[in-house]
């Protein structure tokens, strides 16, 4: 891979996770367990599709092909994707929606800290931009793991359980993948490998407040930022490219 | 930006006052600090603006204000998205601040107070109708992407508080 088509998969790397995240919790705009955890949920959508805008935009010009942020978001098929495993995993209840949010948001975050010094400028903007709404977003899913996790016996279960269940999915977002490896070393992607103990300490912090049991295991399913994905992410798929699947550049 | 106006330049800028936010139609993109360049060149007027939120759907439709108002009045106009340097609250102009209020929307706090606001430690968010600090948080996100929802607990008024964003 030359230096740009490098820059372009690396740019799919960074807004395919935040967009399939951003469809799961779409998937929830009218079916919050209240409204206030409804809009909260939508409105953490609506911030990572405006990120993944700005990432598929300029990922569109570096590409350089006459192609745009659409062409780039519904039109590639379920192995050119780069997203973390996690961020497919299924709305199955409310514990399981805010274990995977508070997963993703400790790790983004510390992502977008470290983006801030990237050598690419639009990679460096996009993070500054970003990080500030992220913050909330961490503040939003870390507050409910620990009002879940250290509420009442039913709301610790169901925390527990969908901690367990996620767990072998929270791995893959440290783990430094090649072409993570060869941006980082042209100072353009973040240096994972200085984000996992942080991010690790963080979360443990969080599940002990919580009063959770941190799983023992440490064997991490892995795969999405190789574009193996799980089933999910072709149900998915259909369901967010159908528009432009069924009538091909339509546009609103 | 520039103490000294052309005349065009501060036509332009009385026209851009009209220009509001579709979601808070009180204020203008002058005093939500969003226009970040504007640039007279001979054939076409350049306009910078940034987003407040990354998401926020309401760009679009403001980009195509500008464009509309500016060429209604005989200015060629692009519009330009820019991300850096990222938008903050602080940008807000006192005068927007007072308008957000009227319309009944809480203006952003310092940072360290807005934090204790919304994790519900202290009581320093004002209702904007009858003025009494003893509120609470309702929920962290509010109606849009840039308003947090609180409630007054003397006249149980809930009411919109734009978060800080720093
Ligand atoms: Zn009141």
């Amino acid at each position: 891979m030359n230096d740009q088509q490098a820059l372009y998969q690396y740019l799919l790397l960074l807004g395919d996770s935040p967009m399939i995240l951003g469809h799961r919790l779409s998937e929830l705009c009218g079916h919050g367990p209240s409204l206030e955890t409804d809009i909260a949920l939508t409105n953490i959508s609506l911030d990572l599709f405006g990120q993944v805008r700005n990432y598929f935009q300029y990922a569109a010009k570096v590409q350089a092909e006459g192609k745009s942020e659409d062409d780039i978001a519904f039109l590639r098929l379920a192995h050119e994707h780069r997203n973390v495993l996690l961020t497919e995993q299924p709305n199955t209840d409310f514990a399981h929606v805010i274990g995977r949010q508070m997963f993703f948001d400790t790790f983004h975050q510390l992502l977008l800290e470290a983006l801030r010094d990237s050598k690419d400028e639009q990679i460096a903007a996009i993070a500054h931009k970003s990080l500030k709404e992220v913050k909330y977003h961490t503040r939003f899913s870390s507050e409910w793991v620990k009002r879940l996790g250290d509420g009442t016996a039913e709301s610790h279960r169901r925390m527990q359980d969908a901690l367990d269940h996620l767990w072998p999915y929270a791995g893959e977002l440290v783990q430094e993948s090649p072409l993570e490896k060869q941006m980082k070393q042209q100072g353009i992607g973040a240096d994972l490998e200085q984000i996992r103990p942080l991010y690790w300490e963080r979360v443990n912090a969080i599940l002990r407040e919580a009063t959770l049991e941190v799983p023992e295991n440490s064997w991490f399913q892995a795969g999405g930022k190789k574009g193996i994905h799980t089933e999910h992410l072709g149900y998915i798929l259909s369901d967010l490219q159908y528009m432009q699947r069924a009538y091909p550049n339509m546009s609103w | 930006m520039q103490q000294i106006l052309t005349k065009e330049e501060a036509h332009i800028r009385k026209l851009l006052v009209e220009v509001t936010d579709p979601e808070i139609p009180v204020l203008s993109i002058m005093d939500m600090g969003i226009v970040r360049d504007i640039e007279i060149q001979e054939e076409k007027v350049h306009i910078k603006i940034t987003p407040t939120y990354s998401g926020c759907p309401a760009m679009d439709t403001i980009a195509m204000e500008i464009k509309y108002t500016l060429e209604q009045a005989g200015y060629p106009t692009d519009v330009e998205l820019i991300l850096a340097p990222a938008w903050t609250t602080d940008w807000i102009t006192e005068n927007g601040r007072q308008k957000l209020e009227a319309y009944g929307i809480a203006a952003p706090l310092e940072e360290s107070a807005d934090k204790q606001a919304l994790l519900g430690r202290s009581k320093v968010v004002k209702c904007t109708n009858c003025g009494s600090q003893n509120t609470k948080l309702v929920s962290q996100f509010g109606s849009t992407a840039c308003k947090a929802l609180f409630q007054c607990l003397d006249c149980l008024e809930p009411f919109d508080y734009f978060k800080c964003l720093k």
